[in-house]
């Protein structure tokens, strides 16, 4: 009988250093997932981000480069401006890309450099301990905000993904989540149509995924998941933002899962 | 190839070209943005790559990631866009991956001014950026040299697997001279398949290659930092470059200067000569390795009574020449740094007042 449920090849059988209730590993499944489906393994390369995610490459099984604090798009172009044939996707939290790195995120955006980001947003920084992120809500709670984000000195919370879907330069950028299980087929397909236009070398691809960080929310797993779903969501709004050209790429990826 | 008259930035650019780099990301900066405008249509030409980035931190991150897809790359730039390279090139040692940065220095601290210097000395030659991290630093002092150099600075950033850094006054970038080029190398890392991320199925293996700097176990750091210190150390051995310039004779004074300046004290020797003053000069080609043993030899002459270390800048090499003298001379520091070079006439009078 064949089997339904497998780790992917693309996956270390290893077990992640994420806390409980976390979505990183998540995240990380449904990368390796689409590496798999796509029959990128042997001509992938990976960044890795500064934050919870810096051993990424700790689980998922291609070449890797680590990044500095938020300069994972400036690698990404490096590579890929150097080695077109190359897959190459950087995995990103919010400090990281929305802080110390929104610089190369825009410009590598805009510039349509032909890679993949994967952003996780958990409104906060997870790895230094839960201080405040960009990302951060109006009067949520961090270690650096502990009277709660006062949006009058700090301004809203960035939406990423509907910033980068102005840009005039073409894209593919879109928001999901995995907090569910009901979400995560849908992540999966869009970070495997971001690979897919990667593979066809038509335009720079963005996947933003609402994730929990628990243990800096100061939630338990399953209170973190009602906090996404009730707090994040109606200001993060799911969906694609933009698409350069959405009957092909359905096409792409039905092919590829079909494959 | 017959000799051609060109400015230094063209023949830096000219030359990593020859040296088989098709790679390079750069942001404008004065005084060394003609290395830019010659490659945006040059690189076109070889079918190379030229990127603008959006800052010198995004730069020093192209090349991070190119260097570590396993291809030649450099970039140029001047003191301020250096120290915000500074980041970069850190995690460039801790990685151990091979690139060329050029720095045509300018004065500062600060904005500082558009005109030559030789202010970074320190910067380039104790690490650049955080962590124990050190360059191999050439400093050319012609337009030939420079072309030379930048040729020889990409297999030494592969053989130690480490950047390598060009350090050039604003003079040198701004100057024309003639220049011969020697005919293309080959264009990539020989040894790259052990570590670079040019992917799996290209080296035909079946493991990946992951290019770090992170090492949070204290024992994995610390080793780490020994293989960097052991290649140092072995730059120090095989990679020291030096001229001597009129050490032949007795000579009372010594003169340690490089690039640029060393020129007018060549000229200042001469003249000295003429006046039946002998004067030697040491002329550092490689900052770090630092020539420590020819400079105490040559001071150790005992016709030599004292040692100038002539910089523009406010005194920093001079502190490598002490270093290096284990205080058998007397050492003095001259030097201007708002741009000016000091005059061959002014190196005279100081020479004439230390005798
Ligand atoms: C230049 C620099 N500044 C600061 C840090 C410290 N730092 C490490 S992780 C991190 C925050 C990461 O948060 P985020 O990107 O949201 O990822 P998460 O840990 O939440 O997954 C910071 C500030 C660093 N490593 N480098
Ligand atoms: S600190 Fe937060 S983001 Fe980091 S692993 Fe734990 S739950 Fe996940």
């Amino acid at each position: 009988m064949a089997k339904l449920f497998q780790r992917p090849k693309s996956m270390f059988d290893v077990s992640t250093h994420y806390c409980p209730g976390c979505t990183h590993g998540v995240i990380h499944r449904l990368v390796a997932e689409t590496i798999d489906a796509l029959d990128i393994r042997g001509r992938t390369v990976g960044i890795a981000p500064v934050g919870c995610a810096v051993m990424a490459y700790n689980y998922i099984d291609c070449d890797f480069q680590e990044a500095a604090h938020g300069r994972a798009p400036a690698m990404a172009t490096g590579i890929k401006r150097v080695r077109p044939d190359l897959m190459v996707f950087t995995y990103q939290g919010d400090g990281d890309l929305a802080s110390i790195g929104m610089g190369e995120i825009v410009h590598a955006a805009n510039r349509g450099e032909k890679f993949t980001t994967i952003f996780v947003n958990n409104a906060i920084y997870g790895m230094t301990g839960g201080q405040m992120a960009p990302t951060t809500m109006p009067n949520q709670r961090t270690t650096t905000s502990p009277f709660g984000r006062k949006t009058e000195e700090v301004g809203m919370p960035i939406r990423m993904a509907e910033l980068l879907a102005t840009l005039r330069t073409p894209g593919y950028i879109t928001r999901q989540t995995v907090i569910k299980p009901k979400h995560i087929q849908k992540a999966k397909k869009a970070i495997e149509r971001a690979f897919v236009y990667q593979m066809e070398n038509r335009c720079f691809s963005f996947v933003e995924v609402i994730s929990t960080c628990p243990t800096n929310w100061g939630m338990t797993p399953k209170d973190a998941v009602q906090w996404a779903e009730d707090v994040l969501l109606p200001y993060y709004p799911l969906g694609d933002k933009k698409t350069p050209d959405r009957e092909v790429t359905e096409k792409l990826v039905a092919a590829a899962g079909a494959a | 190839m017959s000799k051609v008259l060109m400015k230094g930035n063209e023949a830096i650019a000219e030359a990593a070209i020859r040296a088989g780099c098709l790679n390079y990301f750069a942001y404008p900066i004065t005084p060394q943005s003609e290395v830019a405008e010659y490659l945006s249509w040059r690189m076109a030409e070889v079918n190379g790559v030229f990127l603008q980035g959006e800052s010198e931190v995004a730069v020093s991150y192209m090349i991070f990631g190119a260097a570590g897809a396993g291809v030649r790359v450099f970039t140029t730039s001047s003191s301020p866009g250096i120290s915000l390279m500074s980041e970069g090139i850190s995690y460039l040692c801790g990685a151990q991956l091979p690139a060329v940065f050029v720095n045509i220095m300018r004065g500062g601290p600060g904005l500082g001014g558009i005109l030559p210097s030789q202010a970074d000395y320190n910067q380039a030659t104790r690490g650049v950026g955080h962590g124990d991290c050190r360059l191999l630093v050439m400093a050319p002092a012609s337009v030939q040299e420079a072309a030379e150099m930048v040729m020889m600075a990409f297999p030494l950033a592969e053989k130690y697997r480490n950047p390598v850094m060009l350090l050039g006054d604003g003079l040198i970038g701004q100057m024309m001279e003639p220049v011969e080029f020697p005919d293309h190398l080959k264009s990539e890392p020989s040894n790259k398949d052990s570590w670079a991320t040019n992917g799996i199925d290209h080296r035909n293996g079946t493991t990946r290659n992951l290019v770090r700097s992170l090492f949070l176990d204290p024992e994995a750091l610390n080793n780490n930092n020994l293989i960097l210190r052991a290649k140092y150390e072995r730059m120090k051995a095989e990679e020291v470059r030096f001229e001597a310039y009129n050490t032949d004779g007795d000579y009372q004074v010594l003169i340690v200067s490089y690039g640029t300046m060393s020129r007018v004290c060549k000229t200042a020797i001469n003249a000295l000569k003429g006046q039946g003053i002998e004067v030697g000069l040491i002329r550092p080609q490689t900052l770090f390795p630092f020539p420590d043993v020819a400079i105490r030899e040559a001071a150790a002459k005992p016709s030599c009574r004292t040692v100038l270390s002539i910089e523009m800048s406010m005194g920093q090499m001079v502190d490598d020449v002490e270093r290096c003298l284990h205080g058998i001379r007397p050492v003095e520091w001259y030097g201007k740094c708002g741009g000016e070079v000091p005059t061959p006439e002014e190196i005279i009078d100081l020479v004439k007042a230390s005798v």
